[in-house]
């Protein structure tokens, strides 16, 4: 936001996405396949911060664009056959127009009425999703076929079922995102949101209308979560009603929440942190949801501000 | 010539409080126009209606000859109409620059300045003497400093119609000269609303004098008339006249 150091800023994004890019050589095949898939849902997390950390809209219903992004693209392919272009695509645009819709409703509303209004709505998908079982899959759930899930590029065809496809299919869309998003929040645009977090009121007699600016953030973090449901039932092969429940609309408001709301590599800390912990501990204890909630609530008390929104605060005033 | 605003039988309640109450008023391109009166006369409620901030309950408002009863806030922002708050309300948690930079690029989109925000936003600073606390957050600038920060978010606006809601409030006496002079050079391309308690500031300043009370315009003149008003003296001093 400030005039300091871009360059600084985009040095720390492309040392983090040079790093993911190193680790796909050298980790082994199990946590390759983990980061893989962290990475896809940190992109989900990077679209609920665009309008919870930025906006200060704290939504409960934000995996209805996850998986309109999911079912988009994996009806797409299992039913009308589509490539994986083409679904990716259709995922996007389900994820977009369903976000304009939800947006020019729930934004009538703020605060505890728009956390009511999203959870509403993502209630009435996942039913939806329920009901036309004989299309979704009801709660089973649909495999996207191994064989459609190829990206032919030219002459050459990249299955994405292969670990390192899959793992750079991931990088690619998790780097976009993460630029798109940095460039976002320090453009003008950016500053217009975030004075829309801190005081509506004022914003709009500075000459802004807010509800359009608003309603602008809703379309892109819906967009964004519907690219990463998109590319999760292309590259990992599912689309099941659970990504529709009101679970995957809490998961990203506390990946985002442990990483550092307002933070453009908080979502990917969050992300990373919350995996490992669960994958760590379940590893131990069958009770690792005890000491999940045992080590968030240690988070919140010692990192009130997210992981990464406290490093910004004590150290590193500089963190976009 | 036309005037810049008019606004004819405005009115404003609040439940059974007639806040405003049928106010005829009109203001001349260029003038520095103070509006004075006792507490809860209606004078902030009054500007508010001019800015969009509250709809009125009845009553119309024009400017530069159009009807803008109906346009939201933001719009008349855009058409030229800066309101700044007697309520000090900058944003806290951003520096003393992005709380500028947000008028002045709102003014590039609008296509009613050019240049990079940088420039506008450092120029918005000099001229109120806050270039140096740039970087600073705004919550962490000294009182006087904020309200001075509100002054150049106004000024920022590029506005035609410059509304101060009792800028000098809480302004030291060597502020208040600082003050002074900053309207008289915002006056040279901008006409000034200007609500005020501090009289001196009123008399040094105001091209004309509209005197509020109980929501209705009591009295409207030069300083001297306005000084010479036995209505306004008890106004002032709470007594029937
Ligand atoms: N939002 C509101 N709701 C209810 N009553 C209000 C509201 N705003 C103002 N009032 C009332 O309207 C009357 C006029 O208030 P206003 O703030 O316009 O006065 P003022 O002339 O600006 O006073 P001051 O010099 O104290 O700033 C007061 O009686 C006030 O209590
Ligand atoms: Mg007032």
């Amino acid at each position: 936001m400030k005039e300091v150091s871009p360059a600084k800023a985009y040095a720390l994004h492309l040392g983090v996405i040079a790093l993911l890019f190193a680790l796909s050589f050298v980790l082994p095949e199990y946590h390759h396949g983990l980061l893989a898939r962290i990475m896809v849902l940190a992109v989900f997390a990077m679209g609920y911060n665009m309008l919870f950390g930025y906006v200060g809209l704290l939504s409960l219903g934000h995996a209805m664009f996850f998986s309109a992004g999911l079912y988009g693209a994996g009806l797409a392919v299992i039913h009308l056959g589509w490539s994986v272009p083409a679904a990716f695509a259709a995922g996007l645009a389900c994820g977009a127009l369903l976000a304009l819709i939800i947006g020019v409703l729930a934004l009538r509303t703020s605060g505890v009425a728009f956390m009511i209004v999203t959870m509403m709505f993502a209630q009435v998908f996942y039913l939806i999703i329920l009901y036309f079982a004989s299309w979704t899959g009801g709660d089973q759930g649909l495999v996207v076929p191994q064989s459609a899930r190829v990206l032919v590029l030219g002459s050459t065809s990249l299955g994405l079922t292969n670990p390192t496809v899959r793992y750079m299919s991931a990088l690619a869309l998790f780097s976009i995102v993460l630029l798109v998003t940095l460039a976002v929040v320090r453009s003008r645009y950016g500053r217009v949101l975030v004075a829309i977090r801190e005081n509506e009121e004022r914003t709009k007699m500075l000459g802004y209308d807010t509800f359009s600016n608003k309603l602008a953030a809703v379309v892109v973090s819906g967009t964004i979560c519907a690219a990463s449901g998109a590319a999760y039932a292309l590259l990992f092969g599912y689309v099941g009603s659970t990504f529709a429940s009101v679970q995957y609309s809490i998961l990203p408001l506390l990946w985002v929440l442990l990483g550092g709301a307002a933070t453009t590599l908080g979502p990917l800390i969050g992300t990373l942190f919350m995996y490992y912990v669960v994958d760590i501990t379940s590893g131990y204890t069958s009770a690792y949801l005890l000491i999940v909630g045992i080590a968030l609530i240690l988070l919140v008390l010692f990192f009130p501000k997210g992981i990464l929104g406290t490093i910004r605060q004590r150290w590193l005033g500089w963190l976009p | 010539m036309m005037p810049l605003l008019t606004t004819k039988g405005l009115s404003r309640n609040f439940g059974g409080l007639r806040a405003v109450d049928g106010v005829d008023f009109a203001l001349m391109p260029g003038e520095i126009r103070a509006v004075i009166g006792p507490n809860g006369a209606g004078k902030t409620t009054f500007v508010s209606l001019v800015s969009g901030r509250i709809q009125p309950s009845s009553g119309m408002i024009v400017f530069d000859g159009a009807d803008i009863t109906n346009l939201p806030a933001y719009a008349r922002v855009r058409l030229g109409i800066a309101y700044t708050f007697q309520i000090t309300s900058v944003f806290a948690n951003l520096t003393a620059y992005d709380n500028v930079a947000l008028p002045v690029q709102r003014t590039l989109t609008d296509g009613r300045s050019k240049g990079a925000v940088h420039a506008g936003v450092m120029a918005a600073l000099e001229r109120t003497g806050l270039a140096d606390r740039a970087h600073m957050p705004a919550g962490q600038l000294s009182y006087g400093h904020q309200r001075l920060l509100e002054v150049a978010m106004g000024l920022a606006l590029k506005p035609r119609l410059l509304i101060l809601d009792e800028p000098t409030q809480g302004l030291a006496d060597s502020e208040i000269d600082n003050f002074i002079g900053l309207v008289r050079e915002i006056a040279k391309s901008a006409t000034v609303l200007l609500i005020e308690h501090n009289m001196p500031v009123v008399m040094q300043l105001a091209d004309r004098i509209t005197v509020f009370n109980a929501g209705k315009i009591l009295a409207e003149g030069t300083p001297e008339q306005v000084r010479a008003n036995a209505e306004v003296q008890a106004a002032y001093l709470g007594t029937t006249p």
